[in-house]
């Protein structure tokens, strides 16, 4: 008994500690939660105490002022960001995994620097150069800041995906008389599509959710984590934390929906 | 099948001649529009940061600065902020460290215990990217308050705490900082225990090695490219922060970035906020490549 005792928790402390690490990722999401449906007065602290249920921020999320145009700003910025830097990225990725030219090395430095610069420096390098060069900040200097910022992430994910590819696949399109063009857009491109979907994705949920370098780049723009920062210094209207729920609740299905297919074809 | 290859070569060998020269050039042009974005909006304005880390401190945004080649900036840069300087590195280190011990386990017992529950695991450790990072560290200021469960529960479990609080100590702000870039260390460690045959581990365990001797010998070993990876995304962003040191912290907790950002944001003290920067961009740089020759794993990303 106490030998079966020790073999079940030799066999699962590691799962037991890992889950309490998860627990741990996953309690201030639950505050947030709590907190969106917080029934609190005009000058209440922001805290969980005195605790009274309401629906009413859910029913009207954008009713802060100023919120909600933060938000389609932030959205705005983030689809503009993804399309350049996928556009970019997938097109460096394709030179970088297909060919071999003089100064791929140097290249292959310049895509991993902007990963191995803290945030700070890139956005105070940034303002440094808009503002020794007279440009004015606001919408568009945010968006080269932040096509600057996710192009490494794109290329990254993207080569990863075109390095995995069964080469023999376009040799097997060229035999069957597919010429170039056909063969990338029938074989290759489709076959890297999901490489570039979960680039598109990351680019789009770092620059949605970028605070540290939009904030020197940004001029007067306010983009939603400008919004919340802002809020932080003077007090937070509940709205924030019905968008922070609703973010996680939307993401966290839409990528639980896209596993399904993968579930199937394991059981399979 | 290597024959079948050879085969579908020579078949498009006579086309692939003819196109040579085009191909030559095709590379550089899928590189250019990525490259020049990257020259102009990253290498350029590193070098205008260098420019105004020079410049006469005397001026101002208004006014404009003077180029005096003014290298004494870094001196008084550095006698004045050397202490945020090491707080920052001192942080970021901590952090990193505490996350490679929460992070190993859970990224080990995904890889290799997750069975059919990998995938949902593992969308749960980058659940947290889902919301903002700023929404989420404001939680943690109400979960770390005075009033909060977790210092009434240290209290009642007479736990010293620095001055009775929680919030606005270093704890906290090492908490953030541990919380906000742990699944930058977990994701990188599980890519690398995938990998990992788990036969390995059970003939090490034929051959009458310990459960330590196992994960020391072997798993440890064979999972150090995530470890040099997983610590670089951690400790990186991690020195370069002053969210968590700002709302968890007071300024007794200031990190080089808060100085940065002050100094840019709202004193204007260019010349001086940009040699701080620099020497930040560069001393994380030498730490990088120092630390990844040492590990001898060359191809981290």
């Amino acid at each position: 008994m106490l030998h079966r005792l020790r073999r079940y928790v030799a066999d699962h402390w590691v799962m037991a500690i890992g889950l309490l690490v998860l627990l741990y990722l996953f309690v201030p999401i639950g505050v947030v939660a709590a907190m969106s449906f917080r029934d609190a007065g005009r000058n209440a602290p922001y805290s969980l105490e005195n605790y009274k249920f309401t629906w009413a921020h859910w029913a009207d999320p954008f009713g802060a002022a100023g919120i909600g145009h933060a938000f389609w700003l932030s959205i705005a910025i983030a689809a503009l960001a993804t399309l350049g830097a996928v556009i970019l990225g997938t097109l460096m990725s394709f030179a970088l995994a297909r060919h071999s030219f003089r100064g791929r090395a140097a290249t292959n430095t310049l895509i991993f620097l902007p990963m191995a610069t803290p945030e700070i420096v890139m956005g105070s390098s940034l303002l440094a150069l808009f503002v020794a060069s007279g440009v004015q900040l606001g919408f568009w200097t945010v968006v080269i800041a932040h096509v600057m910022f996710c192009l490494s992430f794109v290329v990254v994910t993207v080569k990863a995906r075109l390095a995995g590819l069964d080469p023999r696949l376009q040799e097997a399109a060229m035999d069957l008389y597919a010429n170039e063009t056909q063969t990338f857009l029938r074989v290759t491109l489709p076959l890297v599509m999901p490489g570039i979907v979960a680039a598109a994705l990351l680019s789009f949920s770092l620059s949605f959710d970028d605070f540290i370098v939009t904030n020197f780049n940004s001029g007067s723009v306010v983009t939603f984590p400008m919004f919340v920062w802002g809020a932080s210094q003077r007090g937070i209207p509940p709205q924030i934390n019905v968008i922070g729920t609703a973010m996680f609740v939307i993401s966290f299905l839409v990528v639980l929906i896209g596993q399904i297919p993968n579930m199937r074809r394991r059981k399979a | 099948m290597s024959a079948l290859g050879h085969v579908g070569a020579g078949a498009t060998g006579t086309p692939v001649k003819l196109e040579k020269p085009r191909k030559r050039w095709l590379p550089y042009l899928l590189l250019l529009p990525g490259g020049l974005w990257l020259l102009l909006f990253f290498a350029v304005p590193a070098i205008q940061l260098f420019a105004t880390s020079l410049y006469d401190p005397s001026g101002s945004l208004e006014e404009g600065y003077a180029m005096t080649w003014q290298f004494s900036n870094y001196a008084d840069a550095a006698t004045e902020y050397l202490p945020h300087f090491m707080r920052s590195l001192g942080y970021a280190a901590l952090t990193t460290v505490i996350c490679l011990l929460l992070g190993y386990p859970l990224a080990y017992a995904i890889a290799l215990k997750g069975g059919r529950w990998k995938n949902l695991l593992l969308i749960c450790v980058i659940a947290p990217f889902f919301t903002s990072f700023l929404i989420r560290t404001l939680a943690w200021k109400v979960i770390l308050s005075d009033n909060g469960w977790v210092v009434s529960t240290l209290n009642a479990l007479h736990v010293p705490l620095p001055d009775g609080r929680l919030l606005a100590t270093t704890p906290a702000v090492i908490a953030g900082l541990v919380y906000n870039f742990l699944p930058f260390m977990v994701l990188p460690l599980y890519a690398s225990l995938e990998k990992l045959d788990p036969r390995l581990l059970e003939a090490a365990g034929d051959l009458y090695a310990r459960p330590v001797a196992r994960f020391t010998r072997v798993a440890l070993p064979l999972s150090m490219p995530g470890v040099v990876a997983g610590t670089l995304l951690t400790f990186i962003p991690a020195a370069g922060d002053y969210i968590n040191a700002q709302l968890l912290g007071t300024n007794r907790q200031y990190m080089i970035g808060n100085v940065i950002q002050s100094k840019f944001l709202k004193v204007g003290d260019y010349p001086s906020a940009a040699a701080l920067s620099f020497t930040l961009m560069a001393a994380i740089l030498v730490l990088v490549f120092v630390y990844v020759r040492r590990a001898g794993t060359d191809e981290v990303l």
